[in-house]
């Protein structure tokens, strides 16, 4: 699924890196532990958290996400904008809770991500 | 053979995780396959964040060879009581306070095995921690 596509989806803001949009996700994993992040999430997977602060982006740079979703209609500060755009990583943001996100997109398809 | 070694202080989210991604755009200039890059990426900044949150300072080493890659994580204590306890997912000793940042899930030892190819871990209390993870640059690429 396209991140665009995801974007349509849950009705989500695009915050920065627009061009990336045509970026495709195999999967999607929601979490407020960057730990279990680190341990379940691959590259190709699409990341919804409630988590706002810079170790998020830390934590998507090490596994090369493409895309993340700040849900339940987070505030997303400018430093953390600006570490995305370094990254080139897509920020959308929604209003939806974590769950509402997961499950509209899961509805579509879009499966879970499985541990290596 | 290419070495590098970095400190990581104590406590300081600020910087956690610049250590492993200078590591990792080391490696992507070394000219080292993406799917070992990613590896080693994400044993390094589990390594920098334990020893950000549980060790007393220490440092992080990267050393390249022709056909290994090698991280070393080596603290000046507290030690941890019980390695095996340690090594299994869900436990963790991390605070409220690092939970709350989105650490302290009990995974970071796990998620270093499991990324790596080789894991070696010695500690003693009151003295240190010593953890290896080392890569072979020989294998195939999926």
């Amino acid at each position: 699924m396209k991140v665009s596509e995801v974007a349509r989806i849950l009705n989500a803001k695009i915050l920065c890196c627009e061009h990336r949009l045509h970026e495709e996700v195999t999967s999607a994993f929601g979490a407020d532990m960057m730990s279990d992040v680190l341990a379940f999430m691959n590259e190709h997977t699409l990341l919804l958290t409630g988590l706002v602060n810079p170790h998020v982006i830390r934590t998507a740079e090490m596994l090369e996400l493409r895309a993340i979703v700040f849900v339940r209609g987070k505030e997303v500060p400018e430093e953390i904008l600006e570490r995305a755009k370094e990254q080139e990583i897509v920020l959308l943001a929604t209003d939806k809770t974590l769950y509402t996100s997961c499950g509209l997109l899961y509805a579509t398809g879009l499966p879970e991500c499985r541990r290596k | 053979m290419f070495v590098q070694t970095f400190p990581i202080v104590r406590g300081d989210f600020d910087t956690a995780g610049e250590a492993s991604s200078k590591i990792k755009n080391m490696l992507k200039k070394l000219g080292i396959s993406p799917k070992i890059v990613r590896e080693v990426a994400i044993t390094a900044y589990e390594m920098e964040l334990n020893l950000v949150i549980h060790s007393l300072g220490g440092e992080l080493k990267l050393e390249v060879r022709p056909k290994s890659i090698e991280l070393t994580a080596k603290d000046d204590g507290p030690g941890i009581e019980d390695i095996k306890l340690a090594l299994k997912e869900g436990y963790s000793t991390a605070s409220e306070s690092v939970r709350n940042m989105g650490f302290g899930a009990g995974m970071g030892l796990p998620n270093v095995v499991r990324h790596c190819h080789n894991f070696h871990i010695e500690s003693e209390l009151n003295k240190g921690t010593l953890i290896k993870a080392g890569y072979s640059l020989d294998e195939k690429e999926d």
